[in-house]
């Protein structure tokens, strides 16, 4: 594909000729893939060697780790934790979302520029400060640790991606159907909901899957947030010291990985069509 | 004062403006959650900072003090934790956007149709949980761990090499592995800006290939290169996990001393001190880069 790599993939501009290549550019690009694989491939491995201790060489197939998953209540009462927070900040950060990309997109106002400086700054405080921040509050205000106050750091850290995400689409269509709608007799409500949301859904569902993934893998405010009811990465990470336990928890990791997997490629799938 | 932005329409205030009462709807909730969750905590944080102890309430008036902050400039080993958490920082982000750039050079010239396969391979091991990459390397990396082991194996070795685990070196050599597909984005949207036909141009002026990119191609860059310089040197400045995991007492990192002090010390006003100094110095970085970076120019708006 000589030519053809030379023309841009849009199409927009078309070089005249072949051009010279750097050499290597390819096999660098396989090289780096085959790397970052490499660690995760190890992991699907471990997940089915029977073996406990994890090295080399290995001993034989298994799927006992997988079956005894599902018989580890502690592990799979983790996992459901996780779901919980997940789905609960991830609602509450892209209905938060949504309404500040609206505002940022449609409204002009006072206060704009400090709103949208809020919106973005979870991306810069470092998620220790943050972390220890929120355990200063909890504590002042009296409530108690808990899967909550772990979905609430986490709808603030996912807030900037869906602000973002949903931004990035309302800024993209014409005011001028707006417009039309509300000429129509449509009052502004009605209009958001009618238009402007349905328009949006994409970037909705979008800024969805990105907050759930954002908070099921975090893992540096929860260490601090959770009490006694942990989340997934806060077992997983308690888990680690046990040796005997590492092959079952690898195996969950591998289950969990694929299933957000298929989930993200699915609604990427959605969100092209 | 909400104007409405109506095309064609007036723009100055417009009392009945029918969208004032949704403006309040809208903006309540999002206000609110920032304010309880964000800010409050920062400043809750900040005034537990110059304060001796957690004696009484939080919310009680107390004598404000500095001692803190002078236990922290008469601490050296503090001090250096976070210029060494910072140098860390930077030679992560420098050498993962640097290791991204080919990946994103081969995906916006080289990759073709096929581009966005090839994007979605490369992003995948990013969207696996961060906890288990790490926790690969460890298996990895570790005594009985996969290298030593097949070392041990291949009688190359005959002990495990205690040294590829527990150090500065293994933080940063599992974090720029965590960072690599990340950096390579901002890098590919700053090259989708690069119009092909002036490398032709180039090219017709008689630049080398490396020339051409040297002089046209990598200038123009730029701004992706600074943007994913940020986007890791942000979030690494002030890890914690990764050092907790990988990096033993010698790999710890200014995050680690921080978490220290409101776990195992249990010394929270102390804490907050040395998180006001680490936000501090986050903030005003970032001040700086985003004034090099200039993020209106790589979205192009």
């Amino acid at each position: 594909m000589s030519a053809a790599s030379a023309t841009r993939s849009e199409g927009r501009v078309v070089s005249r000729r072949p051009r010279r290549r750097l050499p290597g550019l390819r096999s660098y690009f396989w090289l780096v893939v085959v790397l970052l694989y490499i660690p995760i491939g190890i992991l699907f491995l471990f997940s089915l060697n029977a073996n406990t201790t994890l090295s080399f060489p290995l001993k034989g197939f298994t799927l006992e780790w997988f079956a005894k998953l599902f018989a580890t209540p502690a592990l799979l009462r983790a996992v459901g934790n996780s779901l919980k927070v997940a789905v609960a900040s991830s609602f509450a950060a892209t209905f938060l979302g949504a309404m500040v990309a609206i505002l940022l997109s449609r409204f002009e106002f006072r206060g704009k520029g400090a709103l949208t400086g809020l919106a973005v700054m979870p991306l810069i405080v470092p998620y220790v400060v943050l972390g220890v921040a929120l355990l200063i509050l909890f504590k002042v205000v009296g409530v108690p640790l808990s899967l909550f106050t772990v979905a609430a750091a986490h709808t603030i850290v996912a807030l900037p991606y869906t602000v973002l995400i949903i931004l990035a689409r309302l800024v993209g269509f014409d005011a001028g159907l707006e417009e039309a709608a509300m000429d129509l007799g449509a009052t502004y409500p009605a209009t958001l909901r009618l238009v402007v949301l349905p328009m949006a859904v994409p970037a909705l569902v979008s800024a969805w899957v990105t907050a759930f993934t954002v908070s099921f893998d975090e893992f540096a405010l929860a260490l601090f947030l959770a009490g006694k009811d942990q989340t997934f990465p806060v077992y997983l990470y308690g888990q680690l010291r046990f040796a005997t336990t590492l092959p079952v928890l690898i195996a969950a990791a591998v289950l969990l990985m694929v299933t957000t997997l298929t989930l993200i490629l699915v609604t990427e799938r959605i969100r092209r069509r | 004062m909400i104007l409405a932005r109506r095309a064609g329409g007036p723009t100055g205030p417009r009392p009945a403006d029918p969208r004032r009462r949704t403006f309040r709807a809208l903006i309540l909730p999002p206000a609110i959650a920032l304010a309880l969750l964000l800010l409050a905590p920062l400043v809750l944080m900040a005034a537990l900072s110059f304060r001796t102890d957690l004696s009484g309430t939080l919310l009680a008036p107390f004598a404000p003090t500095l001692k803190h902050y002078v236990a922290f400039l008469a601490t050296p080993a503090f001090g250096r934790s976070l210029g060494l958490s910072a140098l860390m920082a930077a030679a992560v982000a420098v050498i993962s956007t640097a290791l991204a750039y080919p990946l994103a050079y081969f995906l916006a010239f080289r990759a073709g149709r096929r581009a966005a396969v090839y994007l979605v391979l490369l992003l995948v091991p990013f969207w696996t949980s961060y906890l288990l990459r790490v926790m690969a390397w460890k298996l990895m990396l570790g005594g009985e761990g996969v290298i030593n082991s097949v070392l041990l194996w291949a009688g190359v070795i005959h002990e495990p090499i205690a040294a590829l685990l527990y150090n500065r070196g293994t933080v940063i050599v599992t974090l720029i592995y965590v960072w690599i597909p990340f950096a390579a984005l901002p890098i590919l949207a700053g090259l989708g800006r690069v119009d092909a036909r002036l490398h032709d141009a180039a090219a017709d002026l008689y630049a080398s290939p490396f020339q051409q990119f040297r002089r046209v191609t990598l200038p123009l860059s730029m701004p992706g290169v600074a943007a994913a310089f940020l986007m890791v040197f942000i979030p690494t400045i002030g890890e914690y996990v990764t050092p907790l995991l990988v990096g033993g007492s010698q790999g710890a990192m200014y995050g680690n001393v921080i978490q220290d002090f409101f776990t195992r010390a249990a010394n929270w006003p102390y804490g907050s001190a040395l998180s006001v100094v680490m936000l501090a110095l986050t903030l005003v970085l970032v001040f700086i880069g985003l004034r090099v970076v200039n993020p209106r120019r790589l979205l192009g708006t």
